[in-house]
């Protein structure tokens, strides 16, 4: 028996058996086209169609949104969302597509939605059929996000929404958006709102997605530019003036410290995925010459790979700890440092591959010449995506700082 | 075997640890340690000896001198973990006794085997004990000893012995006829000198012990194997102290931060502390979950022990050297007097950082199991 499948409750054990049987035989084989890194990089159709296809088989097997009711397409079921992340992982499957919407706007539409809202919309949003993205940053609002200027003004029971929003990931593929807006200018928190907009079947009508670059030559992120949309104010989640509080709830399981187990998958090994972990840097290390040996023969490297492997093998533990009451303090004080740890141990151990490669780590993507495909300066570039998106590591350490040790607030 | 999720902290270990630490804080708060410890400042003042040894008898009533003595020997046999969470709590005390050498001594006596019972009575018995086992060079190498033995007879100078003033037995490791042996000798038996070390930290002793021909009896017959299964739960229990002492480093720090004011602001407002404040914690979130994770190992999962221990106590050593220099930095002025009590746990850490291996040895050890050379 695994480590994990040992305290299942009876439930726990029967749903694992329903995921791994379904697994052996239904795991996507080698993809069709060269996947990103992963779903912020989503460029092309036919990425996104193959990927959407494996959600949707998923969802349809019961393993997405296991511990959400029925009524709104969920499982129905307590504590399994965990199992089937461990066993994807384990079977090494794609990764979903949806990554905002499940990460995100699940949560916050199940929290702060009308039932009516919720009923229409999570089944979609679980299978993949409807890609979400997130309406937070505009060019005046990064950090400091209750800045946001996007308004929206109220005509009859519409709203009419005029702003410009920026780093969308997924906004080109999306038709839904979670967007926080302002509803009141006199008030910067308690003006803030906080809604759902359909963009998709807007675009060329209030709606515009026009694509950016990132510092990799891919795209994926976008901005995105309202003029004069009409939204229904059924779209509205929880009360006129609360947004900031709906946003808490995203930023909360965006940052991986919410209630709800955000679906996972991954893990696939094919010759277009690629691992960001300190095991993939030793076995570069391994296969790296290096004089008369490797690379992990230097001594340095030898010092700064078990660092890496040392901290990997913290965050994993402190995960299995933040799970036993009798050797936690503050109950925030795990879940907060999620976001700002794996950001930044990716980070890490993608920067020291590229020390372990040397002069290789020039070779990008299209050179024949180049170590595991030139997959590691893209691993190392898109993780300041990681370390700056959803609040940068700066933010993540305003916020340990204060609600964690209680140190006086620096804004 | 696998490891249970929970690392098998059980009720049981969270009631100890729970009163050892108010025990700590009732019996020595940090002013009475200061009093007790630090009365002295002259930089070049003769080493002495500064421990209440009426709370160590109360801690040996209690049973924690034992805790670790399997119950076939009349111990408490309790595991690794609960006994972590014991030693975190005096770590957070900075508390001066001969806990962690007894406890050290019990894991290596414990590994001899039925000639190790004789010993681990000795520590039921409410005997506390001391490990001798480096040379001059600070080697931690178990087959670097200085000491050897010949015809039952224990000869040569050990450095570093921990806590030798207050300890009642040495377990000495020595190069023997048929290879490294172990012999539990009595500190004030004839031949022994103890001569105590003029060490920074005032809330421990360290010795040069010299063993001048002394009769000794061999415990079990593979010292080098007995040492090397209790090496990984002294390192972790090591790693567990420093996790403490952080704790009360940061707390101390964050609550001095809070309150003094300059430029009109406390001075955690200012992100130039507030973030390196943060840092210390998550080093010691990931101190304590590699702790947790070592010693459950040891309890459930021997052949994972060493190579997680490595891990916990590499973490340890940067953490306490992080935490350390922090504290005092962030103390200002006040931080860098005699009278302000972060010197205390400063001088702790810096010491825990390199006994028994420091950060980077321990990665070179854990490199060794993870990266075998080719050659």
């Amino acid at each position: 028996m695994s480590d994990s499948a040992r305290k299942d409750t009876p439930e726990q054990a029967a749903f694992r058996q329903h995921c791994r049987d379904w697994l052996a035989a239904n795991t996507p084989g080698e993809p069709p086209v060269r996947l990103p890194q992963s779903a912020l990089e989503i460029m092309t159709e036919p990425q996104l169609n193959y990927l959407q296809a494996w959600q949707k088989a998923a969802y349809d097997a019961g393993l997405v949104g296991c511990d959400y009711p029925v009524a709104v397409g969920g499982g129905g079921r307590k504590d399994c969302q965990r199992i089937a992340n461990q066993e994807m992982l384990r079977a090494r499957t794609p990764f979903f597509p949806n990554v905002i919407g499940l990460g995100m706007a699940a949560p916050t539409v199940f929290y702060h939605g009308q039932e009516a809202l919720k009923e229409r919309l999570l089944p979609r949003l679980f299978s993949g059929e409807d890609i979400w993205c997130q309406g937070f940053s505009e060019p005046g609002a990064g950090s400091d996000l209750a800045s946001v200027q996007t308004f929206a003004e109220r005509k009859g029971d519409k709203w009419v929404i005029n702003g410009h929003k920026v780093w969308t990931s997924l906004a080109h593929f999306a038709e839904w958006m979670i967007l926080l807006l302002r509803t009141d200018k006199s008030h910067k928190y308690d003006g803030l709102s906080y809604f759902v907009v359909p963009i998709r079947s807007a675009i060329g009508k209030g709606v515009t997605v026009r694509p950016l670059i990132k510092i990799t030559g891919e795209t994926g992120f976008n901005e995105v530019i309202f003029e004069n949309l009409e939204v229904d104010d059924s779209f509205r989640l929880d009360e006129l003036g609360k947004g900031w509080q709906v946003a808490m709830t995203t930023l909360l399981h965006e940052r991986g410290a919410g209630e709800l187990q955000t679906p996972r998958s991954g893990g696939m090994k094919s010759r277009s995925t690629h691992e960001t972990n300190a095991g993939a840097a030793m076995e570069l290390a391994r296969q790296t010459a290096r004089g008369q040996g490797s690379a992990a023969d230097d001594p340095l490297l030898r010092d700064r790979l078990m660092q890496a492997v040392i901290r990997e093998k913290a965050f994993e533990q402190s995960q299995r700890r933040s799970r036993v009451q009798a050797l936690l303090d503050h109950p925030m004080r795990l879940p907060l440092q999620n976001k700002l740890l794996a950001s930044e141990l990716a980070q890490g151990v993608s920067e020291l591959a590229l020390d372990i490669q040397g002069p290789a780590a020039s070779l990008y993507l299209a050179d024949a010449n180049a170590p595991a495909g030139g997959q590691w300066p893209l691993a190392y570039m898109n993780t300041f995506g990681m370390t700056i998106a959803a609040g940068t590591s700066e933010v993540q350490r305003n916020i340990l700082g204060e609600r964690v040790l209680g140190m006086p607030k620096s804004k | 075997m696998a490891q249970p999720n929970d690392f098998g902290f059980g009720e049981e270990a969270a009631l100890l640890k729970d009163s050892a630490r108010k025990f700590f804080a009732d019996n020595l708060p940090v002013d009475a340690l200061h009093r007790l410890v630090a009365d002295n400042p002259d930089p070049e003042r003769a080493p002495s000896l500064a421990w209440r040894e009426d709370l160590w008898r109360q801690m040996v009533e209690l049973g924690w001198s034992m805790l670790a003595v399997p119950e076939s020997a009349g111990g408490l046999g309790m595991p690794l973990v609960a006994v972590a969470g014991l030693v975190e709590e005096l770590g957070r005390a900075a508390f001066p006794c001969p806990l962690l050498g007894t406890l050290s001594a019990t894991y290596v006596l414990a590994a001899c085997g039925e000639s190790g019972q004789g010993a681990l009575e000795d520590i039921c018995g409410g005997l506390s004990a001391a490990l001798a086992l480096t040379g001059a060079d600070g080697s931690w190498h178990p087959g670097d000893t200085p000491l050897s033995a010949s015809q039952g007879r224990l000869s040569g100078t050990a450095c570093y012995v921990q806590d030798a003033g207050k300890a009642d037995r040495i377990l000495a490791l020595a190069h023997a006829e048929g290879g490294l042996a172990l012999y539990w000798v009595d500190a004030s038996a004839e031949g022994v000198s103890i001569e105590a070390d003029a060490i920074v930290d005032l809330t421990r002793d360290q010795a040069r012990v010299t063993f001048n021909d002394v009769p000794a009896t061999p415990v079990g017959d593979n010292g080098l194997a007995a040492l090397n299964a209790a090496l990984p739960a002294i390192w972790t229990l090591l790693a567990a102290d420093m996790a403490g002492a952080a704790e009360w480093q940061l707390q101390t720090t964050v609550e001095y931060v809070s309150t003094r004011k300059q430029f009109d602001r406390p001075l955690g407002f200012f992100q130039a502390v507030k973030h390196p404040l943060v840092d210390v914690m998550v080093q010691i979130d990931e101190t304590r979950s590699l702790v947790y994770n070592a010693a459950c190992a040891f309890d459930h999962e021997p052949q994972k022990a060493a190579q997680y221990a490595h891990m916990a106590k590499s973490r340890a050593s940067d953490l306490a050297a992080y935490a350390s220099s922090r504290s005092v930095q962030y103390h200002g002025g006040i931080g860098f007097t005699w009278e302000c009590f972060v010197h205390l746990y400063f001088k702790r850490q810096k010491h825990s950082q390199m006994l028994f291996g420091d950060g980077p040895w321990h990665r070179a050890q854990l490199a060794n199991i993870l990266l075998p050379s080719a050659a």
